[in-house]
């Protein structure tokens, strides 16, 4: 029995984390694609979740969505997602890729049926959204291009009143002008400070700017946690001048590649001043992360848990 | 340790004034989505009845000189020959609601994944449950009301074209008195309410597979069957499984009604229905608790189902 002041505090601490997972694990057969996960993404963040293709990212999202049973611990807005998921998805919207929307249903049953079943939805906003777009009422789905379905999904997502949104690939196979119009929308028209996204895409440079948060997943671990901040504050590639090289070599970068014959490095905690003396500092892209992390995390198969580089950095 | 609703982190979303639950309708929107998708349930059976009409518009071509002919006979007779295409039309109707509901039930939770859209249904707060309810009514209880109504009003048109036709020569009522709509009615209803409740196990199991095997349902559903009546057939050169399912889909009418030898199967008094008799009959509870099972098994699987 704890004091009911702690127990409070707890329920506090509980409260404000949309998602809480520990030593989530998942294994199909004898594959495990998650492999005792420890997970905390609180209210007003944009979590990115990358990983190459089956990394464990939409497991991770099925578990969190209540789609598939799981071991180990999790709470969605302090819910059982696998034993309460009709009741979750009032507060939970997912799109998990642009084909799911039913083929033979019209954009007003569509309107109608979510109307009809989901107490969050306002469907005024949903109308206006589309007022937006050129999809016809009258249209059914399948009538229509692989943007404007996504436009729509969207259009209905958006109109729900979610605490936690979930994006797993959700401009797959969209052009730019639908990615970039997708990501706009969502940023302007829907974000705020009380909401939460998840979003796991393999066009990692398009979302640099939208998140708050980035992970890494590679063979069901987190092999990477950072905030935005920390990935701007911490991270540095240097194009580096010919006659420095050996000198930054020995700063241990964490990465190196040839760019037009020079060698372009990356330091994780290494003094910014030290290194623009040996050349010349570069932005940074996720995907040049990305790449250095994934290379090495394959250099070292199944490392241990508590040996992985950047392993269990909270999230800020 | 604090069993106070309030204070439990789960129950903090229930009490929140944002919710309107009470305007949403998950159940009524889940069925009306069924009808939507499968526009089948509704138009298969018009296009039959549209054919029996017209099958019975050439049919009377020369009915007056019939008529009198008929008319001539002791009145069972009358009864079954007068009778006889409107009971047939209710036949034909019936038979045809049953074919689209098992056909119905072995796509209905096969569909979904198929097309991957179970994704998108389970992204919105309606719960398994709700979902194969409003499966399992449309053949349960859409199917019948729908086919209720068709066969009433097309008797109804039937009877109003015999008169047309029976008119010029004074024998319009006569169609009217032998077949009694109001009563075939009443008959027609309770035919109706045997049948779905005595069919209900067969289109439950058809749910189960559909949500269960990734292809070919229809196997499925009936190659497991006769491999058993068959297995039985060769190992103990008995048929207790194969009459079993011959019970299960012939069987209802000798519970529920009495037929009277001489007039065949036509049922045409209220008083050849035994409620009382196939109410009590264990076969119907028997079936009920196996339909109950396998819905209950279908909900319970479609948790676990994703797109195939």
């Amino acid at each position: 029995m704890q004091p009911p002041a702690v127990q409070i505090e707890r329920r506090v601490a509980e409260a404000m984390a949309t998602i809480e997972a520990r030593g989530l694990r998942k294994t199909f057969g004898t594959t495990v694609a998650l492999d005792g996960i420890n997970l905390r993404v609180k209210e007003g963040r944009i979590l990115g979740l990358v990983g190459p293709n089956g990394a464990g990212k939409t497991t991770a999202l099925n578990a969190i969505l209540g789609l598939t049973p799981y071991q180990g611990e999790l709470k969605v807005l302090g819910r059982d997602p696998w034993n309460e998921r009709n009741q979750l998805m009032r507060d939970v919207s997912f799109i998990a890729d642009v084909a799911v929307l039913p083929r033979w249903i019209r954009v007003t049953q569509l309107l109608d049926y979510v109307a009809g079943v989901h107490p969050r939805f306002d469907r005024t906003k949903a109308e206006s959204f589309l007022a937006k777009t050129t999809i016809k009422r009258t249209s059914k789905v399948r009538e229509l291009s692989k943007g404007m379905v996504a436009q729509l999904h969207l259009a209905l997502v958006m109109a729900i009143d979610a605490k936690l949104l979930v994006l797993d690939e959700p401009t797959l196979g969209l052009d730019i002008l639908y990615r970039k119009q997708f990501y706009d929308s969502l940023l302007n028209d829907y974000f705020d400070h009380s909401r939460t996204i998840v979003v796991t895409t393999h066009q990692v440079e398009e979302i640099q700017e939208v998140l708050t948060d980035l992970m890494f997943i590679d063979r069901g671990r987190i092999v990477l946690e950072c905030s935005m901040e920390e990935f701007d504050s911490r991270y540095v590639e240097v194009m580096v001048n010919p006659e420095h090289v050996t000198a930054a070599r020995a700063l241990k970068p964490i990465h190196e590649r040839p760019v037009f014959g020079r060698s372009v490095l990356l330091f994780d905690h290494v003094d910014r001043d030290q290194l623009a003396a040996l050349g010349e500092l570069r932005r940074l892209s996720i995907a040049d992360l990305f790449v250095a992390v994934m290379s090495n995390n394959a250099n070292q198969p199944q490392p241990p848990h508590e040996v992985t580089a950047h392993q269990g950095t909270p999230a800020r | 340790m604090n069993t106070s609703p309030n204070n439990t982190p789960g129950s903090s979303g229930v009490s929140d004034p944002g919710y309107n639950s009470a305007t949403t309708r998950p159940l009524y929107w889940s069925v009306r989505r069924e009808l939507w998708e499968n526009r089948s349930i509704y138009v298969a059976p018009l296009i039959v009845a549209v054919v029996v009409l017209l099958g019975f518009l050439i049919s009377t071509i020369g009915m007056p000189e019939r008529r009198q002919a008929v008319l001539l006979r002791d009145a069972a007779y009358q009864r079954a020959a007068i009778g006889e295409p409107y009971d047939a039309a209710a036949m034909i109707l019936i038979l045809t609601a049953f074919i689209i509901a098992v056909f119905y039930c072995l796509d209905a939770l096969q569909g979904e994944r198929r097309d991957r859209s179970i994704l998108f249904w389970k992204s919105l707060p309606v719960s398994d449950l709700t979902t194969v309810l409003s499966k399992a009514s449309i053949p349960l209880v859409i199917l019948p009301v729908l086919i209720f109504g068709i066969i009433v009003f097309v008797q109804f048109l039937m009877l109003l074209w015999s008169s047309a036709i029976l008119l010029p020569s004074g024998l319009a009522a006569t169609t009217w008195t032998r077949f009694n709509l109001f009563q075939q009615s009443v008959i027609l209803l309770y035919s109706l309410i045997v049948i779905v409740l005595w069919h209900a196990p067969i289109y439950a199991w058809a749910l189960l597979i559909s949500g269960w095997a990734r292809r070919a349902t229809f196997l499925w559903a009936v190659l497991p069957l006769l491999a058993i009546g068959v297995l039985e057939k060769i190992a103990f050169d008995t048929s207790h499984f194969a009459s079993m399912l011959k019970d299960r889909l012939f069987g209802a009418a000798d519970t529920a009604f009495a037929f009277q030898q001489h007039r065949g199967v036509a049922i045409d008094s209220l008083v050849q229905l035994r409620p009382g008799r196939y109410f009590t009959t264990p076969g119907l509870w028997i079936g009920i608790a196996f339909a109950a099972a396998f819905v209950a098994i279908a909900v319970r699987q479609r948790r676990y189902r994703g797109p195939i």
